[in-house]
């Protein structure tokens, strides 16, 4: 169970949250302009570390807003939160 | 009453004026109160008290703690549980317990056959015997004989609670490391729990006899427990153990008596600011042949047992060491009466100082137990040749800090060189390890680090603590030189007792190139049992060492993972059980439905719908045919309520649903509406549903009813995260809009009967339109989509004012008939008319071409959601899996739901399924949808359906059975 430091409001349970999965780099403005490869990639290779990792998480049961933090997989500490992507 | 036969004249934590009676496989037996079953049971001379999991070999008490591997007990009653390790079961009047993985007794165990069958059930054994043609044949019985407890028949919910907590410091453990840890943090006011599983505080203090200051150390406890109940920032649990250590410093407690009598069991969630983990240490066995003899126990165990219990494990004992704390240990046994014969101790020189304490002891120094005798119980041990009778093997491999919670924090465990066991290492949370826990042997040592460790964490607190001035404490040095295995060790030298696994079986493991301990421990189960490896796991990863040429600490530690000790299910639930857990939703209707003999059904989302409405004498069948007849030929009314309802507003709305639909809504002018589909950005169909535009920035979209909550995610993620800079928000309205839908040729006829000021002509009013205004007085959203392929009103109210609506609807459709539909009757009518129902046509695979819906893929717009992955997957040219519909040439045969299609009907690969399959009202038949490779081109031909119990040759067709053209919805 996770803390996650909501900066509307405050330290909150995992529970409060729902996963919004890793943050991936963002959508690219003209999808038809990449190649095949390249947009299979952005689509298909979540980052996956050992270690830090950015991720969207939604405060569905507290504010409604959307946040990215960065939290370490092995620790599960949690170096930022900020609103948005 | 006659005193159990191993049971002291005096002495021990036991309440002589207070006798219990119990029962142990069938027999009756005496103990005392502060007994547990198994200091009773060993006081009885109860020897043989559980069969092994896999061989059946005959097992007694070998520990004092969490960490017995042995004797696992079910125990029957209001105290009903299952695998309850006997030495953390606490004696209670009445109790009735019964070994495990015996029949009819541990002491006569049918089972016991399989110990001549040892040899030929190696690790990996059941893994490569009972493959063929499929494990799950063979699993049933092989758990049933190779087994542990099941679970009790009576749900024993009720007496379970749940607390949260939050503290400043939790301290897991109150021996003396964690009450000193508790003192100096509650003397500086910090809010302290302190828990510990004992029956009460001590530790290990309970079990040996050592002097704190100028008293005995129980009595430095007393003064302690005392200190820390005096305090209102102290909580202090005992009978309760902390079993997880999760992500931020929350902990897991299971309390299991606590004080107020109508609970069984209290879980609590602790959210600390700091942890200081002072869980001691945990003795290892020696790895022999025939080490799980009854009669071969733990030094530490032997002692307690003694010493706590007033309990002789037996009458004439050996001891077998490889480290000085035995030495006390055999102090304690001879002074309690027990007849020590030998100390045999692996190293060539014992220190001075484990000498002094044992004077006149015979000690074979350099020495190893070559063989045990005694097939039901230990008669005499072999040492260098040398017969020494004895009943009692005490046995200590050395000592191995209890370092689960602080692993199970994700902080990093690290091997000590001279402890011979893995130590606390850096930490990944705000935890601390004091004491033995933290490699600090000794009872000095232990108070010191306690004392020190409560300082860091309440600095870490931001308060100030003054450091006590420390007892005197006088205790054995310790030292250790490792034997992870016995000269001789093999296939009955046993490194994890409770799984039966031996060494034997490591070094099959190896052999075959399991060399990674993670994989030898999977492969041979060694440290997977209940007892989570306690006296075992650090035996094996040294006898891994040993035979790979490495450290320990090159072969590593395998993860440790809670719950510490078992904890019952319960506990964990507390008040969250059955329908409280996931509460399901209800539409204003449901007294209505239940009141009209409606079968329930849950429709996604924990929706309950009325699945449908049997009369008297009908079948499931007749019901579910009348009631889609009912639409086809008058008219019928359901509850829609449960669809997904979404107001999408702003500047910006027009141009988001444009981008996350593939058609244009854009376009749409207000008033009406259009069916469009939802892809995710990997092309497949992730909803369908009609978008209405009620304003210039304003539109209402609808969504599958089980589908609902992740459209909504789905759209709030885009737009907070990828177009944040877009005017557009969303608010959910599912529940704030009820609707009844009358569907069915005579439902205009209905409609207006009702009375509404809504111009329902069907040029005035046409299909995907919608209009607001009043029907039968209720302020209403009229709307015409239709999901049965019949003329459709869709009559959208405030929630309250559903029933009233519902009952002027049944008023007036009685003349024509109307009827209630449930969720079967709407399936039949959907699958005549061929639309898609999200998870049956649409799994996650298909893509709208796959579907016959090209249509609804925008050419205009240069790019919306899924619109790249749909060209790069078609552009590929591979067949693709596309609906047909179906009709099985006997036009009787049903086809379930999901069943496969092969080539010819041929044991091959499938090449589809059959997504649906009901009996058509309108041609009298079973008819069908399915996703068939190529399907759309062989429509004319036939496919097959390949069932265990024969082969359905059907026809294939269009995927629509009724009005094609779509006149009748129009209408």
């Amino acid at each position: 169970m996770l803390l996650i430091d909501c900066p509307f409001c405050g330290k909150r349970n995992e529970s409060e949250f729902v996963y919004g999965g890793p943050a991936m780099p963002a959508r690219p403005a003209d999808p038809s302009a990449l190649d095949d490869a390249h947009w299979v990639d952005h689509l298909t290779v979540p980052p996956n570390p050992m270690g830090p990792v950015e991720e969207r998480w939604w405060h569905l049961r507290g504010c409604g807003s959307w946040l990215t933090i960065r939290r370490d997989t092995v620790t599960h500490a949690i170096a930022e939160v900020r609103h948005g992507g | 009453m006659a005193a159990e036969p191993g049971r002291l004249p005096e002495g021990g934590r036991i309440d002589r004026s207070r006798p219990l009676q119990f029962r142990f496989d069938g027999r009756a037996y005496t103990g005392f109160e502060g007994d547990t079953l198994a200091s009773a049971l060993l006081a009885n001379r109860v020897r043989i008290t559980a069969r092994s999991f896999k061989y059946h070999r005959p097992r007694g008490v070998m520990g004092a703690g969490p960490e017995e591997p042995a004797t696992l007990v079910e125990l029957e009653g209001d105290l009903a549980s299952g695998n309850r390790p006997a030495t953390t079961v606490r004696l209670t009047d009445g109790l009735v317990a019964r070994s495990v993985n015996a029949w009819p007794s541990a002491s006569f165990d049918l089972g016991a056959v399989n110990q001549a069958l040892a040899r030929f059930i190696p690790a990996g054994f059941y893994y490569k015997t009972f493959k063929w043609p499929d494990w799950h044949l063979y699993e049933p019985s092989i758990r049933k004989a190779a087994g542990l407890a099941g679970a009790p028949r009576e749900s024993s919910n009720d007496g379970y609670e749940a607390r949260h907590a939050h503290t400043d410091l939790l301290i897991a453990g109150a021996g003396p490391a964690g009450l000193m840890a508790a003192l100096v943090a509650g003397r500086a006011g910090a809010r302290v729990m302190i828990v510990d599983e004992g029956a009460e505080a001590g530790g290990s203090l309970l079990n040996r006899r050592l002097s704190i200051g100028d008293q005995p150390a129980m009595g430095w406890v007393a003064a302690a427990v005392a200190e820390l109940s005096a305090m209102d920032n102290v909580i202090h649990l005992q009978n309760a153990t902390v079993w997880a250590y999760r992500e931020h410093n929350l902990l897991m407690v299971h309390e299991r008596s606590p004080e107020n009598s109508s609970l069984s069991g209290r879980s609590w969630r602790v959210r600390a600011g700091q942890v200081i983990t002072a869980t001691g240490a945990i003795e290892r066995m020696m790895v022999f042949e025939g080490n799980d003899r009854p009669g071969v126990m733990l030094a530490s165990a032997v002692q307690a047992y003694v010493n706590r219990w007033a309990v002789r494990s037996g009458q004439r004992a050996a001891v077998f060491t490889n480290n000085d704390s035995v030495y006390a240990a055999a102090a304690d046994m001879a002074r309690a009466g027990i007849d020590v014969a030998a100390i045999i101790d692996s190293r060539d020189s014992v220190p001075d100082h484990a000498r002094a304490l044992v004077p006149g002891m015979e000690i074979l120094a350099g020495h190893t137990v070559g063989k045990v005798h005694g097939r039901r119980g230990l008669r005499a041990v072999t040492v260098a040749g040398r017969r020494i009778d004895c009943d009692l093997l005490a046995v200590s491999g050395g000592w191995n800090p209890a370092v689960h919670l602080y692993s199970q924090s994700r902080s990093r465990i690290v091997w000590d060189e001279r402890l011979a066991s893995f130590v606390p290492g850096d930490a990944a949370q705000a935890v601390l390890a004091a004491g033995a826990a933290n490699g600090a042997m000794t009872l000095g040592a232990a108070l010191a680090e306690g004392a020190a460790r409560a300082l860091a964490a309440v600095a870490a607190l931001g308060r100030a603590a003054a450091m006590p001035a420390l007892p005197e404490a006088v205790d054995t040095p310790y030292t250790v030189a490792p034997l992870w295995t016995a000269p001789g060790a093999a296939a009955k030298s046993f490194l994890d007792v409770q799984n039966d696994v031996t060494v034997a079986d490591i070094e099959l493991a190896l052999r075959e190139g399991y060399s990674n301990i993670e994989h030898v421990k999977r492969y041979t189960t060694g440290g997977m049992g209940i007892d989570q490896g306690k006296t075992g796991n650090v035996n094996i990863i040294g006898a891994v060492a040993e035979r790979q040429g490495k450290t320990p600490g090159e072969v590593g530690v395998t993860t440790f993972r809670p719950p510490y000790t078992p904890v019952d299910f319960g506990a964990i639930a507390g008040r969250r059980a059955g329908p409280v857990v996931l509460p399901y939703r209800h539409t204003p209707l449901t007294g209505w439905h239940k009141d009209h003999g409606a079968v329930m059904y849950e429709a996604g989302a924990r929706w309950r719908r009325p699945g449908y409405y049997p009369r008297p004498g009908e079948s499931f069948q007749d019901s579910v045919n009348r009631e889609a007849r009912t639409v086809r030929e008058g008219v019928g009314i359901y509850d829609g309520s449960p669809l997904g309802k979404y107001e999408v507003k702003g500047r910006d709305a027009g141009r988001f649903l444009d981008w996350i639909y593939t058609n244009v809504m854009s376009s749409l002018t207000a008033g009406n509406g259009r069916y469009g589909l939802m892809l995710t950005d990997d092309g497949m169909i992730l909803d369908d549903g009609v978008s209405f535009r009620l304003a210039e920035d304003r539109f209402l979209v609808s969504t599958s009813t089980g589908n609902a909550d992740a459209v909504w995610q789905h759209m709030e993620k885009l737009l907070r995260i990828e177009r944040p800079d877009w005017q557009v928000r969303i608010t959910n309205v599912t529940s704030q809009w009820a609707n009844a839908t009358i569907c069915g040729p005579k439902a205009r006829e209905v409609l207006a009967a009702m009375g509404t000021d809504i111009d329902l002509a069907q040029g005035a009013f046409p299909f995907m339109a919608f209009r607001d205004g009043t029907v039968a007085d209720l302020p209403t959203r009229v709307v015409r989509v239709s999901f049965t392929g019949e003329l459709s009103f869709e009559v959208n109210v405030r929630p309250r004012d559903l029933p009233t609506l519902w009952e002027a609807a049944m008023e007036a459709g009685r003349s024509h008939g109307i009827a209630p539909i449930g969720s079967e009757a709407n399936h039949v009518l959907r699958v005549e008319k061929g639309f898609l129902s999200l998870g049956h046509e649409v799994d996650g695979t298909v893509d709208p071409h796959d579907l016959g819906m090209g249509w609804v893929m925008s050419k205009k717009k240069p790019d919306f959601l899924g619109k790249r992955s749909v060209a790069l997957r078609r552009s590929a040219g591979r067949p693709r899996r596309e609906l047909v519909g179906i009709r099985p040439l006997d036009p009787d045969r049903q086809i379930p739901e999901g069943a496969p299609l092969t080539p010819g009907g041929r044991k091959e690969a499938t090449e589809g399924f059959v997504t649906a399959c009901v009996w058509s009202v309108v041609e009298s038949r079973w008819v069908g949808l399915a996703l068939l490779t190529d399907g759309r081109a062989r429509i004319g031909g036939r496919a097959y359906v390949r069932l265990p119990d024969g082969i359905i040759e059907v026809a294939l067709c269009p995927p629509v059975f009724h009005d094609p053209e779509g006149e009748r919805l129009r209408s």
